[in-house]
């Protein structure tokens, strides 16, 4: 046994128990903060067969963006967790049953003799001078140019229709519509009324008796 | 460490979010969560068949999923709030307003 497979088999635990960690705690704050790991032994996962580029960009996407966005709407919502566990291991028989099932079947046809899996014993050495970066790089901006400029719009869309569920106009902020405030006209504000000019009285000279006698 | 230990070890993981679905049936978050660890399971399915076969497109494919799954869940929870300031709850039970 080698040293990778020692350093594999040692992640893979962690990955297996975050995993569980995810679905079985009792706080979503602890659930999110599990999946932070799971995703981060992931990318040390795939870093082993020496996919860095994949690896950073899940660290960085994953655990940079997506599981900070996990945290603020966990925090931000008052939610009784309580309430929502009851009744959790009610389901324990059947989903116990179906994923055993599941990862029964899936082991079996992977570890049986002659699938031709055996073949694939190490990861071809990268040729010289070419990082895993240049060997992605060429084919996403040559091959698939459609289909990254296609990505570019789908996170463009993703971003419009976040902020547009989620923006919400309180009913009592003042707030100026621009476009109102652009097309309002002169006669709109000021009306010019026409009206009798006064007349300045003279004011009455005050009372004389007040003055003093010279 | 060949390609049937990183197989399996997605098959394992990808087994456990689905237990993690049938366990969390009321909470849609811990349910997003779920998701997420299949899509990490079925990626690395993708970069192993890349590594050891020696072929980009898995990588590059793996990339794209990445992109899809970061607006999926900045919808999923967006949507999340949204239904939390309606129904000022998100246990699944509480979404039956579409029944017939």
């Amino acid at each position: 046994m080698t040293l990778t497979t020692v350093i594999f088999y040692i992640f893979a635990a962690i990955l297996i128990v975050s995993a569980l960690r995810v679905i079985t705690a009792k706080n979503p704050v602890h659930a999110a903060l599990s999946l932070v790991l799971s995703f981060f032994t992931g990318a040390v996962l795939w870093m082993l067969i020496e996919a860095e580029f994949l690896a950073i960009s899940l660290v960085l996407v994953y655990v940079g963006a997506v599981m900070v966005l996990f945290l603020f709407v966990v925090m931000m919502l008052d939610i009784n967790f309580e309430e929502l566990r009851k009744g959790f291991w009610g389901f324990f028989p059947v989903a116990a049953i179906v994923a055993t099932i599941m990862a029964a079947e899936m082991v079996l046809i992977l570890l049986a003799k002659g699938n031709g899996l055996e073949s694939f014993t190490t990861v071809a050495p990268l040729p010289e001078g070419v990082s895993n970066i240049k060997q992605l790089g060429i084919p996403i901006y040559t091959d698939y140019l459609l289909a990254f400029e296609l990505a570019a719009v789908l996170l463009l869309v993703a971003i419009i229709a976040a902020i547009s569920l989620t923006l919400r106009r309180r009913k009592n902020t003042k707030y100026i519509n621009p476009a109102d405030q652009i097309a309002v006209k002169r006669n709109d504000r000021l009306r010019i009324v026409k009206m009798q000019a006064e007349v300045e009285v003279p004011e009455a000279p005050a009372a004389a008796d007040d003055k003093p006698a010279a | 460490m060949t390609l049937t230990h990183y197989l399996v070890l997605a098959a394992i993981l990808f087994a456990i979010s689905v237990f993690g679905i049938f366990m969390n049936r009321k909470n849609v978050i811990v349910l997003l969560m779920a998701i997420e660890l299949m899509l990490l399971a079925v990626n690395m399915n993708f970069v192993a068949f890349s590594k050891y076969l020696g072929d980009t497109a898995g990588q590059i494919f793996v990339f794209f999923i990445l992109t899809v799954a970061a607006a999926e869940s900045a919808i999923g929870l967006a949507i999340l709030v949204v239904l939390f300031r309606n129904k000022r709850s998100i246990n699944v039970e509480d979404l039956d307003s579409l029944k017939g």
